[in-house]
C-alpha cells in the first residue's frame, strides 16, 4: 500500500452551523462552517465533540457527506438511533447558528481517489452517507467511472438523498442506483420486501472480472453480511473496503 | 450569532465549547473510562475489509526475527502451549470500552521464551495482511496475550478468530486480528491504520488516537 501523505495534528476546530436540512423523519443534514478547514476526500469522516456545563463530553464519528469544494464548508448527516446520546442532540436540539466542535478529516483507507476503475458501492441506512460524498466528487468533477450504489433501507421514506440520487442517476452519466428495502417497498415493486442477498449483489453489482473498487458501509452486522456476498462471489477481499459505524453485533 | 455569546470552558486539553442542553442521556462517566470513551456492552467491530476465515488446518503462527530465523507454531502445536485466563478492559479507538472482557490464550511471554533479538520494535501480521505496529516491551511482562477464546467460547471470526492478539492496555486497533505472526524491527515503522493517520503507539489514557495526539 502507498504510504498516504499524514497532516500534522489534528486539532479541535470550533465549526458553526450555517444551516440545516430535514433528509428524512429520522435524519437531519448538518452544514457546518469550519475555520480553516484543510479540506477532505470523499469517505474520511470527522469526530465531534460534545461538553455538557459540568464538563462531562462525548465524542462520536461522523461521515463527511459533502465534496470539497474549497468554501470551507461540511456536510454532516445524521442518523437518528433510538436513545441516542449525541445523535438526538445534533439532531433535535443544535441550532442553526451554533458553535460545534469537531477535527479531521480522519481515515485515509476508506476514500475514493478518483482511481480508473468501476466501483460498487453497497450502502446500509446511514452507510450511504460516505459514499454520497464519492457520487458528489465524481459529478464535481464529471467523472467517467462507471459506479453503482446498492442501496438498502427499511421503507421508501427512510432513503437519503433520495431526490438528488434521482437527478444524478438522470444527469451524471455512468451513475446507477438499485434499492433495496428491508420492510416495505414502493407500491409496484417487482420484489417482496427483503434483505440484501447473493442474487442482488450478484445482479446489481459488478461482475468480479471488472475489478471494481468496492465501498461497503452501514451498520457493523450490514456490513458483515454484503462483504461475505462480496468474497463469496469472487471479489478480491483487498478490493472490498469497510466502514462499519456500529450497532449491535 | 458571535462566538463569544457562548460559554467557553478551560480543560488541560484545550479550551472547549459548552453545547447547552447537551448531556441529559449521558453514559455513565467512570473513572475506569480513559478520556472520549464511552461504556458499551456490546462487541462492536472495526475491521478494513471482509472478515477473513481461515481453516484450523491452515493456521499458522511465526516469529520472525531480525535476522530472518522463524519459530512457528501449528494450531495443534499452539493448543499444547500453557494458556491464561485474562480478564481485561479493552477501547476501541471509535472510542467505546468494554470492561472485564475475558479471553483465554498464550501470553507472549510464552512464545517469547526462546526467540534472539535486539530488536526493540515488531510488526503484527494478520491472515488477510493487516499489519500493526507494536515496541517489543509492550508485548513481554505479561502486557501481551494470542487469543482465542471469547466469555469462554471459540473466538468468533468477525473478532479476530481463529486468534487475535489482545494487548490491553493500547487501543484495540493494536490487537491485531486473525494473528498469524511478529515480525522483528530494528526501527518502527507503520502498520495499516497507522500509514493512514493513526497514531504510531496508541494509549487510550493520553488518548493517542491520531497521529500528533
Ligand atoms: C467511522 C464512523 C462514521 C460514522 N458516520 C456516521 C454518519 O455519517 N451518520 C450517522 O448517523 N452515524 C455515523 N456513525 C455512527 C455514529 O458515530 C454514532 O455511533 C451514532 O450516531 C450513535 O451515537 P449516539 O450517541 O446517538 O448513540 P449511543 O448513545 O452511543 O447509543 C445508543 C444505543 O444505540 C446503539 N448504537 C450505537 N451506534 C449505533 C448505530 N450506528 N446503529 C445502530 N445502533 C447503534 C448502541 O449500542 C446503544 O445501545 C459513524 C460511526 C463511525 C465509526
Amino acid at each position: 500500500m502507498a504510504r498516504t501523505a499524514v497532516p500534522g495534528r489534528l486539532s479541535w476546530r470550533v465549526a458553526t452551523v450555517e444551516a440545516a436540512r430535514r433528509e428524512t423523519p429520522s435524519a437531519r443534514t448538518l452544514v457546518l462552517r469550519v475555520p480553516q478547514w484543510p479540506g477532505h476526500l470523499p469517505g474520511q469522516h470527522v469526530d465531534v465533540r460534545l461538553t455538557a456545563p459540568d464538563g462531562y463530553s462525548a465524542q462520536r464519528s461522523y461521515s463527511i457527506a459533502s465534496a470539497w469544494r474549497d468554501d470551507g464548508l461540511v456536510e454532516l448527516t445524521v442518523q437518528r438511533v433510538e436513545d441516542g446520546e449525541v445523535s438526538s442532540y445534533l439532531i433535535d436540539d443544535l441550532e442553526v447558528g451554533r458553535p460545534l466542535e469537531l477535527r479531521g478529516p480522519v481515515g485515509g483507507w476508506f476514500v475514493w481517489r478518483a482511481a480508473p476503475p468501476p466501483v460498487l458501492l453497497v450502502a446500509g441506512g446511514s452507510g450511504v452517507v460516505p459514499l454520497m460524498a464519492m457520487i458528489r466528487a465524481r459529478g464535481d468533477v464529471r467523472g467517467r467511472q462507471p459506479f453503482r450504489l446498492i442501496y438498502s433501507v427499511r421503507t421508501p421514506q427512510d432513503a437519503l438523498y433520495a431526490a438528488e440520487l434521482a437527478r444524478r442517476v438522470r444527469d451524471d452519466p455512468g451513475l446507477d442506483v438499485h434499492f433495496v428495502y428491508t420492510r416495505k417497498t414502493p407500491d409496484g415493486w417487482p420484489e417482496p420486501p427483503g434483505r440484501l442477498t447473493v442474487a442482488t449483489l450478484n445482479t446489481h453489482g459488478w461482475p468480479p472480472d471488472f475489478a471494481p473498487d468496492v465501498f461497503v458501509c452501514g451498520p457493523t452486522a450490514f456490513v458483515e453480511a454484503a462483504a461475505d456476498i462480496l468474497v463469496a462471489l469472487g471479489h478480491d477481499p483487498g478490493k472490498v473496503r469497510t466502514e462499519r459505524f456500529g450497532g449491535i453485533s | 450569532m458571535s462566538l463569544s455569546s457562548f460559554m467557553i470552558i478551560g480543560f488541560t486539553a484545550g479550551m472547549s465549547i459548552i453545547s447547552p442542553g447537551f448531556g441529559g442521556r449521558r453514559r455513565s462517566s467512570r473513572p475506569d473510562l480513559p478520556p472520549g470513551q464511552y461504556l458499551t456492552h456490546d462487541f462492536p467491530v472495526l475491521s478494513a475489509g471482509p472478515t477473513p476465515r481461515i481453516p484450523l488446518e491452515r493456521w499458522q503462527f511465526t516469529i520472525t526475527d531480525e535476522t530472518g530465523g522463524k519459530h512457528s507454531w501449528s494450531w495443534p502445536e499452539f493448543q499444547d502451549l500453557p494458556a491464561e485466563d485474562v480478564t481485561t478492559d479493552i477501547h476501541c479507538v471509535t472510542k467505546w470500552s468494554k470492561l472485564g472482557t475475558t479471553w483465554r490464550g498464550v501470553t507472549l511471554d510464552t512464545l517469547f521464551e526462546n526467540v534472539e533479538t535486539t530488536a526493540d520494535y515488531t510488526m503484527v501480521h494478520g491472515y488477510g495482511g493487516y499489519t500493526t505496529n507494536v515496541p517489543l516491551e509492550d508485548l513481554l511482562d505479561g502486557k501481551a496475550w494470542v487469543a482465542y477464546q471469547f466469555d469462554g467460547e471459540p473466538l468468533a471470526p468477525e473478532h479476530g478468530g481463529p486468534a487475535r492478539l489482545v494487548v490491553p492496555h493500547l487501543y484495540f486497533w493494536k490487537s491485531a486480528k486473525w494473528v498469524n505472526g511478529i515480525e522483528m524491527l530494528q526501527q518502527d515503522e507503520p502498520g495499516f491504520w497507522e500509514e493512514a493517520g493513526y497514531h504510531m503507539y496508541g494509549d487510550p489514557w493520553r488518548e493517542q488516537r491520531y497521529q500528533g495526539d
